[in-house]
């Protein structure tokens, strides 16, 4: 359990996944990937991907919790699910906005 | 959060795709290369022990490896305009110091040598030697770290320097842009400066979104025509005296066809609305999209996307029509508010200064602090109106005409005279008066002789009389800057220099 901050980086301990905050409430969380816990260096834990949180993060996408109050940046794929307090993160809908730059 | 991430997601994902071309050199450079330039070169500026990375050169492969590298060294990426006097440059760099400076090879002569600076030449940038492989130093996340000092083109007055810290520009590139949304087949041509904030948004949108940057050192619109054909450009970004010089240069060689040019996307500037109806018909198979926005706001923050500007072309009824001239809605995270002088609210319709607020929006500039609100509004000092959810612009606030306590928009009268057939430019400014305080005077560039008591009666038939201009002058071009600003202030000094 961890209150997260704007811009950390996340790493999985069971698969590759890496994540970036982009924005979190003020509150304990319990961010896992593949079932357990993410970390800042990501050290190995002695487990594997958990079956039921084994969907995968795919770069460059948005997840976030029920309420939308928790959003993170897949940066690294990976095999795991993102999950907080045990809840599955959603994919955000991309956007479809014209180019401007 | 950091710009080096953006680098390193593309880099992961697409590592063999070309990222950044230099015609004029005919070299590129991949994402994966790009990624490794940007570690070694940021050894170098640790090691430099410099203060600032500042940048003096046109566009070429040095600019985004040195955009990068400061990121990741943690210090600030400084881009400055190659076209100021030398004792404008002497006086940034002043305030600079101590300073990594990259630059060509006839500056760099100019200011080896000098203390609290380290010269160096953009080849020699570029080719340095490759990363000490023992060194892991890894960028900061710290959202608050400065990546990119911008110098504002104010008129007057000692410059700006408009301060981007990571979590502004990262903020922008993740609601404005979907990751790897371009296909490999995609370039976009470049002709704005670096150290334009449209230069940096153009570099980290075409690597977030996996797009071939072509770059062009100096706007010519023959060149650009050129490079567009020749490199099967598919997206580009130009201010509003690139685009009308580029209808222009289609109209004396009517056998240009550019296929592959999917969008083209307009902002910096006022754009008259018959350079704007002129593109369209010039580009029947392109997208167009007007995009609002500031340097201190990170680039963009309103859009007028291109089924707006279809529609409106299409359409009759003229409140449609008129939307070609609004700078669209905002980008998801921004809000917009319009307040009186005094800073309260107005009701939609209203006309007051635009407000802004949104992550990206940093409002900062270096030595006075945040102008951010305590609720985290920033006040543009762009005039303007919402009508229907869209944002319509009427030049900076500054440059309201007080006539006889009346706010006049220079805008609105200048749109109004524009639809003169005869005109081809114009410019409203406000002069001393004894009688109003302020008189409206107009300047113009004519297409055919024409009478200004003719004009007076035009602007009479569409407006309330107080802003029909006293005094019109006919002149062969207006004074704009490189990146197509209407320099007011020139025209009124002139105007004022008349008539003493």
């Amino acid at each position: 359990m961890a209150i997260l901050s704007t811009g950390q980086r996340l790493k999985s301990g069971v698969c590759t996944t890496e994540i970036m905050v982009i924005s979190a409430p003020q509150e304990e969380l319990d961010l896992t990937c593949g079932g357990a816990p993410m970390t800042d260096n990501g050290e190995k834990q002695n487990t594997t991907v958990d079956p039921q949180f084994a969907e995968g993060t795919t770069i460059g996408k948005r997840y976030v919790n029920v309420d939308g109050k928790l959003e993170v940046l897949c940066v690294k794929p990976g095999e795991g699910s993102l999950a907080v307090n045990g809840d599955v993160l959603k994919l955000k809908d991309s956007k479809k906005l014209p180019k401007t730059d | 959060m950091n710009i080096m991430m953006l680098l390193e997601m593309a880099a992961s994902a697409y590592p063999d795709r070309t990222a950044f071309y230099d015609p004029i050199e005919d070299e590129s450079t991949t994402y994966g290369q790009l990624l490794d330039d940007a570690r070694s070169r940021s050894q170098m500026l640790r090691e430099s022990g410099a203060s600032r990375c500042v940048l003096l050169d046109t566009s070429n492969l040095s600019i985004p490896i040195a955009l990068f590298s400061s990121s990741w060294a943690g210090i600030p990426y400084v881009p400055i305009n190659y076209r100021l006097t030398d004792d404008e440059i002497d006086a940034l760099l002043e305030r600079l110091q101590p300073a990594y400076l990259i630059t060509d090879d006839k500056l760099a002569a100019k200011y080896v040598g000098r203390r609290e600076l380290q010269v160096v030449r953009r080849n020699d940038f570029r080719a340095a030697t490759p990363v000490n492989p023992n060194d892991d130093f890894h960028w900061s996340m710290e959202p608050s770290e400065v990546s990119v000092l911008l110098f504002t083109s104010g008129t007057t007055g000692v410059p700006k320097a408009a301060v981007m810290r990571q979590r502004h520009l990262v903020s922008y590139i993740l609601s404005s842009v979907e990751f790897m949304s371009s296909g490999e087949d995609e370039s976009t041509l470049v002709s704005v400066p670096p150290y334009h904030i449209a230069g940096i948004g153009a570099i980290l949108s075409s690597v977030y979104s996996g797009r071939r940057v072509v770059q062009m050192a100096q706007f010519d619109a023959q060149e650009w025509l050129r490079l567009a054909k020749e490199q099967n450009v598919t997206t580009a970004f130009v201010v509003p005296t690139m685009l009308a010089r580029i209808v222009n240069a289609m109209d004396e060689q009517e056998s240009t066809q550019l296929p592959h040019l999917q969008s083209i996307a307009y902002g910096g500037g006022k754009m008259p609305r018959r350079v704007v109806e002129r593109a369209l018909e010039r580009f029947p198979n392109t997208e167009f999209t007007n995009a609002y926005g500031l340097t201190e706001t990170s680039s963009t923050v309103t859009v007028l996307g291109p089924r707006e500007h279809r529609a409106a072309m299409d359409s009759a009824d003229s409140d449609i029509r008129r939307r070609l001239a609004s700078a669209g809605v905002p980008l998801p995270g921004i809000e917009l508010d319009i307040r009186d002088s005094r800073g309260r609210s107005l009701p939609d319709g209203s006309h007051g200064e635009i407000y802004v607020r949104g992550d990206q929006v940093s409002g900062e500039y270096e030595g006075r602090g945040s102008l951010l609100d305590e609720n985290g509004w920033f006040c543009t000092r762009d005039a303007g109106y919402i009508e229907n959810g869209y944002l319509f612009l009427e030049g900076r606030s500054d440059d309201v005409i007080v006539r006889g306590g009346e706010n006049l928009s220079p805008g609105e009268i200048e749109d109004v005279l524009l639809e003169h057939e005869s005109v081809d430019d114009a410019a409203v400014v406000g002069v001393p008066s004894e009688e109003w305080g302020e008189a409206v005077a107009a300047v113009l560039v004519v297409n055919q002789s024409v009478a200004v008591s003719d004009l007076q009666q035009w602007v009479r038939e569409q407006m309330r009389s107080s802003r029909v201009p006293e005094s019109i002058e006919f002149w062969k071009e207006l004074p704009y800057n490189e990146t197509g600003k209407l320099l007011r202030r020139v025209i009124r000094n002139q105007l004022l220099k008349a008539s003493d």
